[in-house]
């Protein structure tokens, strides 16, 4: 119990050191882009080219390969913030601001791909690309709060403050999330004709299920690859004028 | 009570010496209201059903470039910081700053919409029902628009960041309200609606205040 308790300390507090993390992170970086990648590459070549057709949809429901592991990710992004805003407000911890400002721009654009995706399978399936279902809306609500988040960090002239407001906007809008979702999802069942409940569809079969979640693993890993990359980058940006940065660049 | 009722008579009497500025907001709506009317071809058959809508949006926006000044001139003065270090509780303060604040914006545009619902051709059974959803929808616009303006005092930039910040956070006030709105117009009971409204006021009330707090302590912080 001692010792568990102070490798976690120890650990997490090197993490919460920039050098610290740039040092040890390369290895996992490449090792969650290996894996992850791996685990997409089977995922799709099993949902696109092995998995059984569609008896209503045909082949247009193999998209939802792609676009459920993106609105998953986008929202659990959004959730990750969050808590890394806490953790910066409360314990004024760089990283924590850092990894705001390497995950924002990926949220984003993974909303976006969930959008799109979303908006292509909808038009031979609904027979329109864009419907005001509760999802859909509450998706592109998802969007404009990462704009917000964006905007606002470059918006602020100092770092460090930026860094504060980013963190009380994101535990703002995290707040704000359910009851949007849940006002979104009234107001849909009030005006929406049921036949395009996204939410009341059957159930998915295990042979199409099966490469869903090997996808959804791939990308959950693969996108964390992603954010330590960013964030190594954001650490040599904001870090640029300290000696160990100098060394390591001088070392390449 | 007492940091709550100081708070909101010195702000009030601010805003009534500087009585054009107070105007402001429900001019806009009035004018916006106008130009709606007038680009959707004075033909009155089509803004019947989307009036409600129509209006509440514009209150939305009347009240984003309202509340995007709120901290502007305290901050500029100094007392901004003599409230964040003086006043207790903070709560009590800032929540009289905003209803201050909705007094002279949210307010007047609530008690007037009927007169401005005239130029869009809301039926009078429609405008009781309109104005009730904007008395109980602006202060919600105000609290939570106030966060943004908090995060956003000092950056030297101002409305369309505040708008891009806070406009999300309204969605739910904006389908209860113009869902009541237009419940109404079409001959049903908003009641549902309404109540929907006054919950997300009780629940801005009682949390967005420790937002503007914590959104204006930051602004002090470097």
């Amino acid at each position: 119990m001692g010792i568990a308790t102070e490798w976690f300390r120890r650990t997490f507090h090197r993490m919460g050191s920039p050098r610290w993390f740039f040092a040890g992170s390369r290895g996992w970086m490449l090792g969650l882009y290996l894996v992850g990648g791996a685990l997409i590459a089977i995922g799709s070549a099993w949902g696109l080219g092995f998995a059984p057709t569609d008896r209503l949809q045909g082949n247009s429901y193999r998209i939802l390969y792609v676009h459920v592991p993106a609105a998953h990710l986008a929202e659990a992004v959004y959730v990750a913030i969050a808590i890394a805003g806490a953790v910066h407000l409360v314990w004024r911890m760089k990283m924590a601001d850092l990894a705001i400002a390497a995950g924002a721009p990926v949220g984003m654009t993974l909303t976006a791909a969930a959008l799109a995706t979303g908006y292509i399978w909808g038009i031979p399936t609904w027979g329109t690309g864009w419907v005001w279902d509760a999802r859909t809306t509450s998706m592109l609500v998802l969007l404009f709060l990462y704009f917000g988040l964006i905007a606002l960090r470059q918006a602020v002239p100092r770092a460090e403050r930026a860094a504060l407001a980013v963190s009380v906007l994101a535990i703002v809008g995290v707040v704000n999330i359910p009851i949007i979702k849940y006002s979104v999802d009234w107001f849909t069942t009030l005006h929406q004709p049921a036949s395009i409940r996204i939410g009341e569809r059957p159930s998915i079969d295990p042979s199409m299920l099966w490469p869903l979640a090997v996808n959804a693993l791939g990308y959950y890993l693969f996108l964390v690859g992603v954010v330590i990359a960013a964030l190594r980058a954001k650490i040599i940006e904001r870090e640029a004028k300290a000696d160990w940065v100098r060394t390591w660049v001088q070392g390449r | 009570m007492n940091a709550f009722a100081t708070q909101f008579r010195r702000d009030f009497a601010i805003s009534m010496r500087h009585g054009a500025e107070a105007m402001n907001p429900i001019a806009f709506f009035a004018l916006a209201a106008f130009l709606l009317g007038l680009g959707l071809g004075r033909s009155t058959s089509r803004l019947d059903e989307a009036a409600g809508g129509a209006l509440w949006v514009l209150a939305l926006f009347a009240n984003v470039l309202a509340v995007e000044g709120l901290f502007g001139r305290d901050r500029e003065d100094g007392s901004l910081e003599q409230l964040l270090l003086h006043a207790k509780p903070l709560f009590a303060a800032l929540l009289g700053k905003v209803t201050a604040h909705w007094m002279v914006s949210g307010l007047p545009i609530a008690v007037l919409s009927p007169l401005v619902a005239l130029l869009v051709d809301v039926p009078p059974s429609g405008m009781f029902v309109l104005a009730l959803t904007l008395l109980l929808g602006t202060p919600t616009l105000a609290l939570v628009g106030a966060i943004g303006a908090a995060l956003v005092a000092g950056t030297g930039r101002g409305g369309l960041l505040v708008a891009l910040l806070v406009m999300p956070l309204y969605v739910p006030t904006l389908l209860f309200g113009s869902g009541a709105a237009m419940t109404a117009l079409g001959g049903g009971d908003p009641s549902a609606e309404l109540l929907w409204l006054a919950a997300l006021m009780a629940l801005s009330i009682t949390l967005a205040p420790f937002g503007i707090g914590a959104a204006l302590r930051v602004g002090q912080e470097y």
